[in-house]
This record gives structure tokens, C-alpha cells and sequence, in this order.
């Protein structure tokens, strides 16, 4: 409680010190407007345009739905992988055999690409949800799964010995002695997997499915609608940003005040 | 009953792998005593030690600790690095089930006796200088009140001035609250200021070859006496052919 406290004191400060990166996206802006300039509207619709049509998307009823499918899918997804990933990465760190046994597999799913599973979840499960989730927990899981054993890998002999010539019972120990550390591995991972369901929800449901923002992407590419397309880029990448910068990172900077 | 507390190792042996560290060890300490093992750098008296705190398991012999309570001082500091000067000091009083509250005040008074100011409770290790760690850790070890202490050559890297200060205090705590140490190094002139004996560990594998004992009681002993101890203890053939003196021409 406490801890929240101090991340809600701390946020206006975290939001004051945001200018450089807000003046940094307007720039990005700027060029963009740029871009419409020189190539025209067909190719690069200008930001306003853009803006625009996002403001009447997100008035309008079915959009929200489908938005709502892309969320929906995506949670989903990246729930199970960050439960299930970070609980069979903790113990496979404990273990020096699961460790190394977990290691080449792990690199088998990160190696494969995305769009190779893709094709795979449409012949095992057809197209609709489960297609998109599976896509999604396939990217993420292997990222949050290696953040937890790094966690655990990394775990430091002296700080147990510590604990135990303290006898402090199990509680304490995991709480005080090996939560920490592992947090600060697991939560990066966190972020990253969360990046990375993000991204991959709409690339699934642009071949998979006939509903979510990919599929509306899907529609205003077969349009040539690209005021929509950017519209619908738009708001990947702000909920992205807005999940990022205005949730995470002020927890992240409070979490590992100990680090820097 | 508390005069009966005691350390007492019995024909310990330990081996790691088929390396045999340690060889028939014997010893015992009673309550208020100061014992230190000196013995060359590599020659099983942290293994020793870890037998001795309950940190190892003993593979043959015996280890009996029946002193009723027991905090550790490492060579190195060891603070959590994600928990400020208090929290790192009140770890050990939390672990025996003291309420916070009570905790973090016994924490910032033994602290303020160590010469941590108040502006450093709320500072993360990571803002520390070495000495101050180790002030943290020595006042997380005593904050307890234990009644034997392991230390573990932990003033090794430690400054001059810090070093006698901590001594003094351990002197103190020997004194008044009758503490018993069970004190590793390989600074003799530091094993003479504080011990009631003195163990010499021979490595490879390590035994104890010889006991020294000193009676003067730890606060009467000034800088001449450690000074003399010290040149006394150096002319010893053991101590010499120990930590192999006679190469640098000691002799």
C-alpha cells in the first residue's frame, strides 16, 4: 500500500520530466506531415487527416468492438503466458537440469518466425480466437519464461547463506531475499512479452480472422482506405505507448530504486 | 543454565569431492569466551566456520551449539541490495518475530552507535562506502544480541580507525555482556587484541597444530603488549613453518 502510495506521489514528476520525449513525437509528427507533402494523400495521408478519422472510428460503435475482440484476444494470450511463464520459468531455474534442458527449446520457439506459427494455429484450429491467442502466447511466453530463469539462475549463494545464518523463515526469505532480485528479472520480461502480444495479436488476426483491429486493417488495406489503416496503426501504437510510459515504466522506476 | 552454553567440535573432518579440507578438528567454547583460528588464506577456515554456524553439513564428527542464540558477520558486507541501512539492520530482529515497529527503533539506535548518521537510514547499499557496509553488517549481527558471534575475518577490508573502533566495541560487548566470539583471520596482531586463544589451522588438509592463550584480561591489553605478543608469536616455529615465514626471511 505503501509502495503505491509513493509511485502516485511520485507520478507527476515522472509526467513533468515526459517533455523531451513529447517534443521528440511531434517532431516525428512533423516529418510525417512532411511525407503527406511530398507524396500525397493516396500514399501518406497527413497527420490531421489521420487524427481525424481516428476521432470518428472512435465514435463509432462496431470499431469499439472490434477493439474490444483485439483486447480481449490479446489478454488472454499474454495472461497465460505470464502465469505460465513465469511460473515454470521460476522452477526450471531452480533446477540445473530443467535449466539446460529448457534452454534449446526456448530457442527453437524464439527461432521460429511468428508467421511460420501462424500458418500452423490455422491448420490445427481454423480461423478464429484460439488461432490468435495461441500465436500470441508462442511469442510471449519464451521471453517471459527466460526473464524468470535468469531470475532464479542468478540467484545469489551469498545472500542465502545470509538468510540462513539469520534463520529467517521461508516467508521472509522469498519476500525479502529471492523476490526482489527475481522481480527485476521477470518484470523486463514482462514488458517485452507485452510488446510483443501486442504486436503479434494484430498480425494474427490480419490472416486469421475476419474480426479484431487486424482484420479491419485487413479491410482498409483491400480499400486502399489508408487513413483508416493509420488510423487503426495509430491505436496500436498508442495504447502500446500509453501502457508503457504511463503504467510501467513509473512502477519499474520505484521497483528498482536500488539498481542505478 | 547459561553458564552451560557451549560450542563444542569433536573430531570434525570434511571433504569437498575428494579433497579433504578439514582433519580431525577439536575444540570448544565456553560462554564469554574469544576464540580465535588463524591459518593461512585458503586453509578451510571458513569451511570452519560454516560448520561450525549451521551453514554446512557436517559429514563426520560433531558440531554441538548449545548456545541459545547465534548471529554470522561475513567477510563481505552482504546487505540486500533492494533494502535501505534499516531494513538490511532489522532483518535478523524481523526473522526472530519482533514487530516492525520495535524493529526499525533498536535498528536505528545500534545503527546511530556505529557511527551511521540519519541521514544514511534511507540509503540503499548501493550508496554506501565499503566501510559503511560493513558498519551495517556488523550492527545487523549485534543488533540480535546474540550470544556467540561468528565473525569472519571481517575487518579485513576495513581502514585502521574503523577496525579498532569496531574491536573496541567487540571488546566492550565481551565485557559487559559476556558475548562469545568465534573470531577467523589471518591477522595475527587482530587475533592477539581480541582472543582468549588462539588456534593455529595448518592447510591441506586443515588441523589445528597448536593453542595459544592469553589471560590479560582484552581491555587492559594496549598497543605494547599486542606489539610484543605479536613479535613473540612470530619467532614461533609453528606459526613460522604455518604461513611459510621463513621464505620472506623472517627467520
Amino acid at each position: 500500500m505503501k509502495f503505491l502510495l509513493k509511485i502516485l506521489k511520485d507520478f507527476p514528476a515522472y509526467l513533468w520530466s515526459g517533455w523531451g520525449a513529447i517534443a521528440s513525437i511531434l517532431l516525428f509528427i512533423a516529418s510525417w506531415d512532411v511525407g503527406n507533402q511530398i507524396y500525397g494523400d493516396l500514399i501518406l495521408p497527413s497527420p490531421l487527416e489521420t487524427f481525424q478519422t481516428l476521432g470518428l472510428m472512435l465514435q463509432d460503435k462496431s470499431v469499439i468492438e472490434e477493439i474490444k475482440t483485439t483486447l480481449y484476444r490479446s489478454a488472454v494470450g499474454f495472461g497465460f503466458s505470464l502465469l505460465v511463464g513465469s511460473i515454470l520459468g521460476l522452477l526450471a531455474g531452480f533446477f540445473a537440469t530443467a535449466s539446460m534442458m529448457s534452454r534449446p527449446i526456448v530457442t527453437i520457439l524464439m527461432g521460429m518466425p511468428p508467421i511460420a506459427w501462424i500458418v500452423l494455429a490455422m491448420i490445427w484450429f481454423g480461423m478464429g480466437d484460439e488461432t490468435v491467442i495461441f500465436t500470441v502466447v508462442i511469442a510471449s511466453f519464451p521471453i517471459i519464461f527466460v526473464g524468470a530463469l535468469q531470475g532464479t539462475r542468478t540467484l545469489e549463494g551469498d545472500l542465502k547463506e545470509m538468510a540462513d545464518s539469520f534463520n529467517l523463515p521461508w516467508h521472509m526469505k522469498f519476500i525479502d531475499v529471492y523476490f526482489p532480485h527475481i522481480f527485476s528479472y521477470v518484470f523486463p520480461a514482462w514488458v517485452s512479452g507485452l510488446g510483443m502480444a501486442w504486436k503479434i495479436v494484430v498480425m494474427a488476426e490480419l490472416l486469421a480472422t475476419s474480426n479484431g483491429i487486424g482484420a479491419s486493417l485487413a479491410v482498409a488495406r483491400s480499400q486502399l482506405d489508408t487513413p483508416t489503416a493509420l488510423a487503426l496503426v495509430s491505436i496500436m501504437v498508442g495504447s502500446l505507448m500509453f501502457i508503457e510510459y504511463i503504467i510501467l515504466e513509473p512502477i519499474k522506476r520505484e521497483v528498482e530504486l536500488w539498481r542505478v | 543454565m547459561a553458564s552451560l552454553e557451549c560450542l563444542e567440535v569433536k573430531r570434525l573432518n570434511h571433504s569437498f569431492g575428494f579433497t579433504q579440507i578439514l582433519k580431525d578438528i577439536n575444540f570448544s567454547i565456553k560462554k564469554g569466551e574469544v576464540l580465535s583460528i588463524v591459518g593461512p588464506s585458503g586453509g578451510g577456515k571458513t569451511t570452519l566456520m560454516h560448520l561450525c554456524a549451521n551453514l554446512l553439513d557436517v559429514q563426520e564428527g560433531s558440531v554441538e551449539n548449545t548456545f541459545t542464540s547465534s548471529s554470522f558477520a561475513f567477510q563481505e558486507a552482504r546487505l540486500l541490495p533492494w533494502k535501505n541501512v534499516i531494513d538490511n539492520i532489522a532483518i535478523g530482529l524481523l526473522a526472530k518475530g519482533i514487530k516492525n515497529k520495535v524493529a526499525k527503533k533498536m535498528s536505528e539506535e545500534i545503527a546511530l552507535k556505529f557511527g551511521l548518521e540519519k541521514d544514511d537510514f534511507d540509503k540503499f547499499p548501493k550508496d554506501l562506502s565499503g566501510g559503511m557496509k560493513q558498519r551495517v553488517s556488523f550492527a545487523r549481527a549485534l543488533v540480535v544480541n546474540p550470544s556467540l558471534l561468528f565473525l569472519d575475518e571481517p575487518f579485513s577490508a576495513l581502514d585502521i580507525g574503523l577496525k579498532m573502533e569496531l574491536q573496541t566495541y567487540l571488546i566492550q560487548m565481551v565485557k559487559e555482556k559476556n558475548l562469545t566470539i568465534l573470531f577467523i583471520t589471518h591477522d595475527l596482531m587482530e587475533a592477539i587484541r581480541l582472543s582468549d586463544k588462539i588456534h593455529l589451522l595448518q592447510a591441506d588438509p586443515g588441523h589445528i597444530i597448536k593453542e595459544f592463550e592469553y589471560d590479560l584480561s582484552q581491555e587492559k591489553r594496549d598497543d605494547k603488549f599486542v606489539y610484543n605478543e605479536t613479535a613473540k608469536i612470530l619467532q614461533d616455529e609453528t606459526i613460522i613453518n604455518t604461513f611459510e615465514l621463513q621464505t620472506i626471511g623472517f627467520k
